[in-house]
């Protein structure tokens, strides 16, 4: 009995003493093949530039440069403008920063780049280089979103006509009356959802819109951050995180496991007036059913009748999809074509289970719809066989951008890398 | 590493003879080793998810729990956290943290000490351990 404790005891002292050092361990052997990540067959990655800042999304334009969205400024700029080397490495270099303040979206219009903070939108004309013309006098496009620091980001996207949508994320985890709160009631009716918790839809080309300007598109959305116009449906696809803290919260109610893999992450197909339920139901992928919250009477069985709307497709929780992308490309083979690329940012809500995600997804489409299977895509960003703790991941899989060329480029938010995958069949 | 391996090795043993000789008298012996014993498994119970496995919170979400000054300084500032949680949009070593912690009040004063020994003493941190007595002191500071 004691011999066996004891080696317990030393295994387990062993085993903190490593995991205690993990987040030291930057080596990556496998750096110099396809960037460390492992891809599908006749795809390859580079590294085409480090260190930008932390890189949340970025855009392409018709030139091939990248402009990149950095939630931390950089000698006081949060946007840069990164061209080719051409040196024949692929690399790439910031030749422009400017925007005096950090944020996650970017995407370009026409010639118009738009790039958020975490309150604003705004947007620069480009001249036919693709190139911003008066960097430092941007439109204020949208202004005064609410900001209360949790949720806080503001991811955008643009349609064919003139509409830009803005994430506005919920403040809260679950809307409960004492925020993450163990058996903290919900509020109800929840009243950030007057003001977040969805999808609002601006102008793209009205200046200083807010709240009475806009219109709120889409509700029941606890945070969004990736997102992208489906030109096949005609129609905004995101990807909700979906709620943390059912076993913290709730330990009557789930075991550590099930708090792990639920609720999933979500993918809705939104419409004018679309509700995704948040905060008064979560959806359980195992059964496919959406289920009412605890926090408004639920026991992790009850399902949840109201009509909310059901998700295109659903996750395993808590793995954080920050990048989505609809591939138009006809470089990478047929079956990507129509189909969703979205980067899984990595988890910290799944212990005592090891962490998940840390990688790139490809979603199927046929049809204007997921034919319910994903693969993994681009693995290997955290560096790591098994994160046991977030902060231990390398790198973390952030935004998604497609070059003119079809290769797709996958920005890092932990140490700015930017990653170039291409396809070839010979 | 042999060495290392001998260390902690001889160290569990401690560990395990102080357990065993505590078995007669449970109640009144403690040790610092035992309080930061007990404040491990309160660790995983209440504060892993969120500040992780090795402490080290979440990036511009939960703070971590080295490098972080109150840790080893402010004794009474980390225990009214525990008690009162913490929403304060403050920048911590510099950095925001983006989610609300709640209040733990509902753990006991010797539950709250044991968890803060056991965070004073892991993860690089080498501070003193923390009495159930201090603890009580900060509860009981709460004005009606």
């Amino acid at each position: 009995m004691i011999k066996s404790l004891i080696i317990l005891l030393v295994f387990v002292h062993l085993t903190c003493f490593t995991k205690a050092n993990n987040y030291k361990d930057t080596t990556n052997p496998n750096k110099s093949i396809n960037a460390g990540l492992k891809l599908p067959t006749g795809f390859s990655a580079i590294i085409v530039a480090e260190n930008i800042g932390r890189a949340r999304h970025l855009t392409v334009n018709k030139q091939g440069n990248v402009y990149v969205k950095s939630s931390k400024l950089m000698s006081g700029k949060g946007i840069f403008y990164l061209k080719n080397v051409n040196d024949g490495s692929g690399k790439m270099q910031i030749t422009n920063s400017f925007g005096n303040y950090g944020g996650t979206g970017i995407v370009i219009k026409d010639n118009y780049l738009y790039a958020s903070s975490d309150e604003a939108v705004y947007r620069y004309q480009l001249d036919q280089n693709g190139e911003v013309i008066s960097p430092d006098a941007p439109e204020k496009i949208v202004t005064d979103l609410i900001n209360r620091r949790q949720h806080e980001t503001k991811s955008i996207a643009v349609d064919g006509n003139d509409n830009l949508y803005v994430n506005i994320g919920a403040y809260a985890n679950a809307c409960q009356e004492k925020d993450r709160s163990k058996g903290s009631m919900g509020r109800n009716p929840c009243p950030i959802l007057d003001s977040a918790g969805g999808i609002w839809m601006f102008k793209q080309n009205k200046l200083n819109q807010s709240y009475p300007e806009g219109v709120r598109y889409a509700t029941g959305l606890r945070n969004v951050v990736g997102l992208d116009w489906n030109k096949q449906t005609n129609s905004l696809f995101v990807m909700q995180h979906g709620r943390d803290q059912l076993y913290q919260n709730w330990p009557q109610y789930f075991d550590s496991a099930s708090g792990a893999e639920l609720p999933a992450e979500c993918m809705y197909d939104l419409h004018k007036g679309s509700n995704c339920g948040w905060p008064y139901i979560y959806y359980n992928h195992l059964i496919h059913k959406k289920i009412l919250a605890p926090e408004y009477g639920g026991d992790g069985k009850i399902e949840e009748s109201k009509e909310y709307q059901d998700p295109s497709i659903a996750f395993p929780g808590h793995m954080a999809p920050n990048g989505l992308l609809f591939y138009t490309g006809d470089q990478f083979p047929k079956k990507y074509r129509n189909g969703a690329f979205i980067a899984f940012h990595g988890s910290w809500n799944r212990s005592p289970l090891p962490q998940a995600g840390y990688f790139v997804v490809f979603v199927p489409f046929k049809n204007g719809k997921p034919t319910g299977e994903w693969e993994v895509f681009a693995d290997g960003f955290s560096g790591k066989e098994v994160v046991t703790s977030t902060r231990s991941a390398e790198h973390r899989p952030c935004g998604l951008a497609q070059a003119p060329d079809g290769s797709l480029y996958v920005s890092d938010d932990s140490k700015g890398f930017i990653y170039k995958i291409t396809y070839s069949n010979h | 590493m042999k060495k290392i391996v001998l260390g902690i090795a001889s160290i569990s043993i401690i560990i395990v003879a102080i357990a065993q000789k505590k078995k007669p008298a449970p109640k009144k012996i403690d040790t610092p080793m035992a309080s930061i014993e007990r404040g491990h498994a309160v660790y995983i119970k209440e504060c892993m998810s969120c500040h992780q496995e090795d402490g080290g919170g979440v990036p511009h979400l939960n703070p971590p729990l080295y490098e972080n000054q109150d840790i080893n300084n402010d004794k009474k500032k980390i225990i009214s956290i525990v008690l009162k949680g913490m929403s304060d949009r403050v920048p911590i070593e510099g950095e925001y943290y983006s989610n609300s912690m709640a209040s733990h009040a509902y753990l006991t004063n010797q539950e709250i000490a044991d968890v803060l020994s056991y965070v004073r003493s892991s993860f690089g941190n080498h501070a003193s351990i923390i009495t159930p007595d201090e603890v009580k002191a900060v509860r009981g500071v709460k004005k009606k």
